[in-house]
């Protein structure tokens, strides 16, 4: 591993702060002029150079002082969906324009609290909606990757793919990021880094930009597994202010990587070898499931048989569930406003003005399904469905400790590929992810190869409810396995 | 008591059910923790969750299910150890979220009863269909200026209750009792102040009219009425209303209408077709409210006596006849006053003071019992002063308006103004000696068989003694003395 300031993980960094090797600031510098480097990726939304430097020096005073945090000086990218007291908040979205809300969210509390030094607000889907980043009103974000002697701009996954270009890509040593139905881990998987979504209630959602309440989940994008327990450790946590925030201890997650995997009971869902899947990852899947029985788990062939509703129960239920949460952005408060005639007229230009194609779908498709005469046809029977998807891993897990799967059907897409246009084949890129999200189940997706034009690729491992170590411990295995080592081109690591 | 409405078509009864918001006491709101003093400065009472901010959450108020609770128990209904809330999608000013959180297919309280004490003496039951808790709007002004309105979110998040009565009433007077029991209810648990003026309380009437025996008809909404009488008068105007649509052959439709306090009328306001699709779906950001074990028990436990249970006692124990005992219950204060007043004395003498002189003093001047200028204390010590024969009840009633303009107590008046019964049997025969001294021929003519002169020589001789001689003993003597 090279010694460049942007390119050592959390844990490296750590040390050299400890050490004194390097300060707080010199490393938050490294990482502005990697920012200013890279603006061609779009990123960010919001740089905060003036307030990075403000709290690295913060930093290195606490760091002389013995009172280092978790997260001390650590440059971090924060996804535009985490409410930042006194700086812009988009969600990415028209209809929050000038929003500097008043408040900060409890993750991003909780990071400050840990000493991170926040870079900016990066970049995201439109209310995290999309595996792409292009339906961001501050627009796309191309990945630092190439495919092998190519120029086609990639892009790198959604919703969170602001976080994933600038972590790939050397601008921050991590990010974090929101995972809805997959939102944190198909982008790491598209840009070789690892993403957790911890298990719903992990981490507080309270000053997180809502999308669907039920299935919305914070959580660390990093270049390596331990920074990844590093900064889930300073994210997590019961908050009173969220109801559906467990109130139970936080572990220490990086001590879970200690052990190693020996007579761990790792599954392979049968349903997951869907028709017509990429052979490359099929082959990376397999591969992965050897490293581990290399490594003394036993694999075992399990069967989760309502995986093909995933997809379809959740186009359902996170719809619905915004078709709701987003009624708030009505131009009467806040963001936005299109005047008109009328009360409904000023609604009708605002919304229409303010919220892009993709999010303006999504509520419709919500509305309808809540609609009377729908409802019980529609939101009722996904939510039944649900259930049977849950009880589906409660019954896996009687014979299993971890589940592996790919954690995309695809590497990433081609800025021109065609199929990034169309919704269908876009929702269908998350039929792995999205399980695990109706679930409210741990999952982390770690690289562990490439496609054969050069892309890399990422398998998910997905735990037990509040069972983060030990899908901790199986990727730091995986990850020592796959040995992935390789940079984007595009980036400055 | 029968309500009917005679027509051409024949007789036509009303039924009625009454959806009643209550706002619940507590000191702060159902999902934040604002403020929920009435009255305050416009927008000085939101938090970031009432202002509905991007990324806020709720968390209820763990104080105002206790209330949804005691007010369940208190209507003997069943309590649902969980339930669930739901968001009622719909977009408006005053709504921030955009949806009010509020209770659907699961409410906190399920069905109950309450018993109406009608004026003939009569009690009918009421079936209680539910209570759930939500979340109150803001408000609109309309009025600051001449194109916009402002809106003023202090009410925003306040908790309500709504309770929601079975079709069970057939009169104004009916619905006027079950409103007024209702406030008592609530007030007597301190879970609504029941103030309909300041509208921490206020009704939806639906209101259907039938011809005797027939199955249930149409029903239209009367929305948002807020005090006892209005809700009357709404309801003889659109049962008058929907009878003469019936017999010009019209249809009723199901709509939701507005009472013009001023003209006494109802008028549409919006009709089924323009109805809302709320959407309801329970809320993902909140769990299902599963009450603790042990708390309905512990409520239960806690609970005051109530007004039907303190008015069983006020007649067994006080012997008051149900009216009396009615009246005096239906506010706790006056029901406490009155067991303060008759507390080891006659009863009965006691009830007569207080909801005789007292509350005609009271009415008067529009005061209520807490603003009594005569105390519990005082009024039990003027009842005394007469059973011991210190003054007689004449001059009880004298010492009692000096009580009303003073508050003062009544021995000191009695002792200042010497108002003191004379039961010396010299003075008082001196004085009816005088009396008969007199005049003579008033002697003459009652011993010549004028029997009825008594009560004139009673007069002359209570003129002579300014009221102060015993009665009885005066009628004693003097009945003695004349026919000497």
């Amino acid at each position: 591993m090279s010694n460049k300031l942007t390119d050592i993980t959390i844990s490296k960094a750590r040390d050299g702060l400890e050490k004194g090797e390097f300060s707080a600031v010199e490393l938050t510098k490294a990482h502005i002029e990697a920012m200013e480097k890279t603006k061609y990726m779009n990123a960010f939304i919001t740089e905060t150079p003036e307030l990075a430097l403000k709290q690295a020096e913060k930093s290195d005073k606490r760091i002389k002082e013995g009172k280092a945090g978790a997260m001390e000086g650590i440059p971090i990218g924060m996804k535009d969906l985490f409410c930042t007291k006194g700086v812009l908040t988009t969600a990415a979205s028209h209809i929050l324009d000038g929003f500097k809300p008043s408040y900060e969210s409890t993750v991003s509390a909780n990071l400050l609290e840990s000493g991170a030094v926040m870079l900016g607000k990066t970049n995201l889907d439109e209310f995290a909606m999309g595996s792409t980043n292009h339906t961001s009103y501050y627009g796309s974000v191309e990945s630092p990757w190439k495919k092998n002697n190519s120029d086609e701009k990639i892009v790198p996954g959604g919703s969170s793919g602001g976080s994933a270009a600038a972590v790939s890509a050397g601008v921050c040593m991590a990010a974090t990021g929101t995972d809805t139905g997959g939102s944190i881990r198909q982008p790491a998987s598209f840009t070789g880094l690892v993403g957790l979504k911890p298990t719903y209630g992990r981490c507080s959602r309270w000053g997180i930009v809502s999308f669907a309440s039920s299935l919305d989940q914070a959580g660390p994008m990093t270049r390596s597994v331990r920074d990844a327990a590093i900064m889930l450790g300073a994210m997590a946590g019961f908050d009173e202010k969220d109801s559906t925030s467990a109130s139970i201890p936080v572990p220490d997650f990086e001590a879970a990587l200690k052990k190693d995997v020996r007579g761990l009971k790792v599954g392979i869902p049968k349903e997951y070898m869907a028709d017509g899947l990429n052979t490359e990852i099929s082959a990376l899947w397999s591969k992965g499931a050897e490293w581990l029985k290399d490594a003394g788990a036993e694999i075992v062939n399990i069967s989760l048989p309502h995986t093909k509703y995933g997809v379809p129960v959740y186009y359902i239920i996170a719809p619905a569930e915004a078709s709701s949460n987003l009624a708030r952005y009505d131009g009467v408060r806040y963001g936005l406003r299109e005047e008109g005639a009328s009360l409904d007229e000023m609604y009708a230009n605002t919304r229409a003005a303010g919220f892009g194609a993709e999010v303006r779908r999504r509520i419709l498709i919500g509305t309808y399904a809540l609609s009377a005469g729908y409802y019980d046809a529609y939101y009722i029977k996904a939510q039944k469905v649900r259930k049977l998807i849950a009880e589906d891993f409660r019954k896996a897990y009687e014979n299993v400790d971890v589940i592996l799967t790919p954690t995309a059907p695809t590497p990433a897409f081609a800025f021109e590929d065609k199929s990034i246009n169309d919704p269908v084949t876009l929702y269908l890129n998350d039929i792995f992810t999205i399980p695990t999200s109706l679930a409210g189940l741990p999952a982390l997706s770690v690289p562990a190869g490439f496609s054969s034009d050069g892309l890399p690729l990422g398998l998910q491992i997905i735990g037990k409810h509040f069972d983060e170590e030990t899908i901790l411990r199986v990727g730091h295995t995986m990850e020592n396995a796959a040995e992935f080592t390789a940079k984007p081109v595009g980036g400055v690591r | 008591m029968t309500y009917i409405i005679k027509g051409d078509t024949g007789d036509w009864e009303v039924v009625i059910g009454l959806e009643i918001h209550c706002q619940i006491v507590s000191k702060s709101k159902l999902f934040s923790g604002s403020s929920t003093t009435f009255g305050a400065e416009p927008n000085t009472q939101v938090s970031f969750v009432d202002a509905a901010m991007p990324g806020m959450l709720p968390v209820v108020n763990k104080e105002c299910v206790r209330q949804a609770v005691r007010t369940g128990l208190g209507l003997k209904a069943k309590i649902n150890k969980r339930s669930v809330f739901a968001r009622k999608n719909y977009f408006y000013a005053d709504l921030p979220q955009g949806y009010q959180i509020s209770q659907a297919d699961l409410p906190i309280v399920g069905e109950g009863t309450v018993i109406l004490d009608l004026l003939n003496g009569e009690t009918k039951e009421v079936g209680i269909e539910r209570l759930h808790i939500e979340q109150d709007a803001g408000k609109s002004l309309h009025d600051q200026y001449p194109s916009k309105t402002c809106i003023d979110l202090n009410r925003s998040g306040v908790a309500l209750m709504e309770i929601v009565s079975k079709p069970d009433m057939r009169s104004p007077e009916e619905v006027g009792i079950y409103l007024r029991k209702i406030r008592s209810i609530v007030r007597y648990l301190g879970t609504c102040d029941g103030n309909m003026d300041e509208g921490s309380m206020r009704c939806d009437v639906n209101v259907s009219v039938r011809h005797l025996g027939e199955e249930l008809r149409t029903r239209t909404e009367v929305k948002n009425v807020n005090s006892v009488r209005f809700a009357m008068q709404a309801i003889e105007y659109e049962a008058q209303r929907q009878v003469a649509v019936y017999e010009s052959n019209g249809e009723v439709v199901q709509e939701t209408r507005q009472f013009d306090a001023s003209k006494g009328e109802t008028r549409s306001m919006r009709s089924k077709e323009e109805a809302h699709d709320y959407r309801y779906f329970p809320d993902p950001d909140l769990l299902p409210l599963v009450l603790e074990d042990g708390l309905i028990e512990e409520l239960k436990a806690e609970l005051p006596e109530l007004p039907d249970e303190k008015k069983d006692r006020f007649m067994q124990e006080y012997g008051l006849k149900k009216y009396d005992a009615c009246v005096l219950v239906v506010s706790k204060k006056n029901a406490d006053f009155f067991e303060n007043v008759a507390k080891g004395r006659d009863a009965k003498k006691a009830a007569n003071w207080v909801m005789g002189d007292l509350f005609g003093v009271l009415n008067k001047a529009g005061k209520t019992i807490s603003e009594s200028p005569v105390s519990a204390e005082n009024l039990g010590k003027l009842i005394d002063l007469i059973s011991d024969n210190t003054i007689s009840g004449r001059i009880a009633k004298e010492v009692f308006e000096i009580m009303v303009e003073t508050g003062k107590a009544p021995d000191v008046i009695v002792e200042e103004k010497g108002l003191k019964q004379v039961t010396d049997t010299g003075a008082i025969e001196a004085a009816i000696d005088e009396v008969m001294t007199s005049n003579p021929d008033k002697v003459e003519q009652y011993r010549g068989g004028k029997d009825k002169l008594i009560g004139w020589f009673v007069g002359q001789v209570m003129k002579a003694t300014k009221g102060k001689a015993n009665p009885a003993m005066l009628n004693e003597i003097l009945k003695k003395k004349l026919s000497e």
